[in-house]
């Protein structure tokens, strides 16, 4: 087993071997240290051919693909604002509220079965969860990554472009919703036979 | 689903030749409800569509709507013959999550319990492999004769022969006597006998040579790229068994080796399954002889109401079936935010097709076989 180079050194590689490319290491703060690499979508699949076919790295092995959700937060906070009130001048808090859109997410991590060294996280994220929805896909690199896009699309609504046969995978053809969203709500009992029609 | 599926590539008006088939979701060589839609010009396979899912139950949502103790039985319900193993893969990644350490005692529990379900999965899929191929009833009845001595192990540890509910982030959940580590000692003396029967059975059998041999080729680079793993990828040749790469719990301290298979075949993932059987008993000989007394959990870890500080962990063990990873979420409550599966078993679907295209259709049935799926699993 070969020692994998920190986050910050492959960052430094995607960004020396690919211009252009914008890479971000996110921190892990759990014990188990798994820090990740944010790519910009632009450059996302170069990116990754580069880490599969890097002689040091040969990031070959695509294990897990999955979808993660972060729905729009909302951050309060309180300000003081002089206003007059009833011709006094005063402080008066005002709660400001801040919304911060959510976005859904595509986490892949990668082994090496020729280094035996792993992992190595990568994450690209849409723009939004409504109308731009779309990461390239990856599985043009690794061909592991074909039934869990598909199911990342089925159940998060991440439209993968560029997969080869992107249609739903667990769920059945004519279903509307995406179950895995934090904001999914189930159908009431009574309306099951529509959502089965 | 099946009308989108024509829709893609539709059959010419014309082509009386063509014959589109759906194997399943109710068919025997299945191994559960799955389907596949079959395009056969004669007898030869030219197109293969999987198409699962009629078990999904959404368990990564369960999950995710429960507390981290609360998603230990969901995982028992995955791969319904190896619940143990599904177990620790899902412990090893919340012990990542939350920095918790495992006692000596427990980790060679695992490895025990952990081998002797690789050993029962692998014989199972031989006897189940031997029965898609006509062999009707006694390797089958064979394997499930063994396999029943090592449930009956699993009830009297856990409780239940299936659904066992028994490891514990942290450890286990209650100890073994040494009367049921003598119990497991004996039927380990008696097993190398079960494989030698077997083998005596089956090896250099002319029929399941020409069935086998040459069939369902699952060329190196391909197996790598589309991240198979488990037996399969070994049948074809990649020296990756997860015991050996990552040395998760244990794994370390025992001798065994890794088998490989020269062309990827069909006989070549038969092979396997038997040469790890072998490898499975040594590794439970070692640890028989080795298991020291001491606590099977540490009493400050904390099962119930477990906030592990937000972050991530992705923990992985290599399950009878291929890698079994679970990937976990925290944001600092008592529910993982995110919980999923890396289920073997459907990545391994993933080169179904590449491995049917040419054969004939009673090939399929063989092929799907030597995967070995579980669509508790597979679905989610």
């Amino acid at each position: 087993m070969t020692a994998l180079p920190t986050p910050e050194d492959i960052k430094a590689q995607i960004e020396a071997g690919i211009p252009g490319a914008a890479v971000t290491v996110i921190t892990n703060g759990s014990p188990s240290a798994q820090h990740s690499l944010l790519l910009d979508n632009q450059h996302a699949r170069d990116a990754a051919v580069f880490l599969r076919d890097h002689p040091d790295l040969r990031l070959d092995f695509c294990s897990l693909v999955t979808g993660v959700d972060w729905p729009d937060t909302e951050t309060t906070e309180k300000i003081k604002v002089r206003k007059t009130v009833d011709g006094v001048e005063t402080d008066v808090e005002e709660a400001r509220k801040t919304k911060i859109p959510g976005y859904l997410e595509a986490v892949y991590h990668l082994f090496s079965m020729e280094k035996k060294h792993g992992p190595v996280i990568l994450r690209v994220r849409t723009a939004n969860r409504t109308d731009q929805t779309h990461v390239p896909s990856l599985t043009p690199v690794w061909r592991s990554a074909e039934f869990q896009e598909r199911e990342a699309f089925d159940l998060y609504g991440i439209v993968f472009d560029g997969h080869p046969d992107l249609r739903r995978i667990l769920m059945w053809e004519g279903f509307a919703d995406f179950p895995m969203r934090k904001d999914y709500v189930p159908p009431a009992d009574d309306r099951l036979a529509e959502v089965h029609a | 689903m099946s009308e989108q599926l024509l829709d893609l590539d539709p059959i010419g008006a014309g082509d009386t030749e063509t014959l589109e088939v759906s194997m399943g979701p109710h068919h025997p060589s299945t191994h559960g409800v799955f389907r596949m839609d079959v395009r056969l010009e004669g007898e030869k396979v030219v197109r293969l569509k999987p198409v699962f899912g009629y078990l999904h139950r959404n368990h990564e949502k369960i999950a995710e709507h429960g507390a981290y103790l609360a998603a230990i039985p969901y995982t028992d319900r995955l791969d319904y013959l190896c619940s143990m193993t599904n177990n620790w893969g899902y412990c090893l990644a919340v012990e990542k999550l939350a920095g918790i350490p495992v006692p000596e005692r427990a980790e060679y529990i695992r490895v025990i319990v952990a081998e002797l379900t690789r050993f029962q999965n692998h014989a199972g899929l031989i006897g189940f492999l031997l029965q898609d191929m006509g062999a009707s009833g006694t390797p089958l009845m064979y394997a499930f004769r063994e396999r029943e001595k090592i449930l009956d192990l699993f009830e009297s540890l856990s409780g239940a022969r299936m659904m066992c509910n028994y490891m514990r982030f942290g450890g286990v959940r209650v100890d073994c006597t040494p009367a049921w580590l003598d119990e497991v000692r004996a039927l380990v003396a008696v097993l190398p006998r079960f494989i030698d029967e077997f083998e005596a059975l089956l090896r250099g059998n002319e029929i399941l040579m020409a069935r086998t041999q040459g069939v369902g080729v699952l060329p190196r680079d391909l197996a790598v790229s589309a991240g198979v793993t488990g037996p399969m990828l070994r049948a074809s040749g990649v020296n990756y068994d997860i015991r050996k790469v990552d040395r998760y719990g244990i794994y370390d301290r025992f001798e065994f080796r890794v088998p490989l298979g020269d062309h990827g075949d069909v006989y070549d993932r038969y092979m396997m399954r038997l040469l790890e059987m072998r490898e499975s008993l040594k590794i439970l000989e070692q640890a028989l002889r080795d298991i020291p007394a001491g606590p099977i959990m540490d009493p400050k870890t904390r099962l119930r109401g477990l906030r592990p500080k937000a972050g991530e962990a992705y923990g992985r063990i290599e399950a009878p079936k291929g890698e079994l990873g679970f990937f976990l979420i925290s944001d600092g409550s008592t529910n993982p935010y995110r919980y999923r599966v890396r289920p073997p078993s459907m990545i391994n679907l993933t080169i179904l097709e590449d491995m049917c295209l040419g054969h004939n259709v009673a090939d399929v049935v063989i092929i799907l076989g030597s995967v070995d799926i579980v669509l508790g699993e597979v679905d989610r």
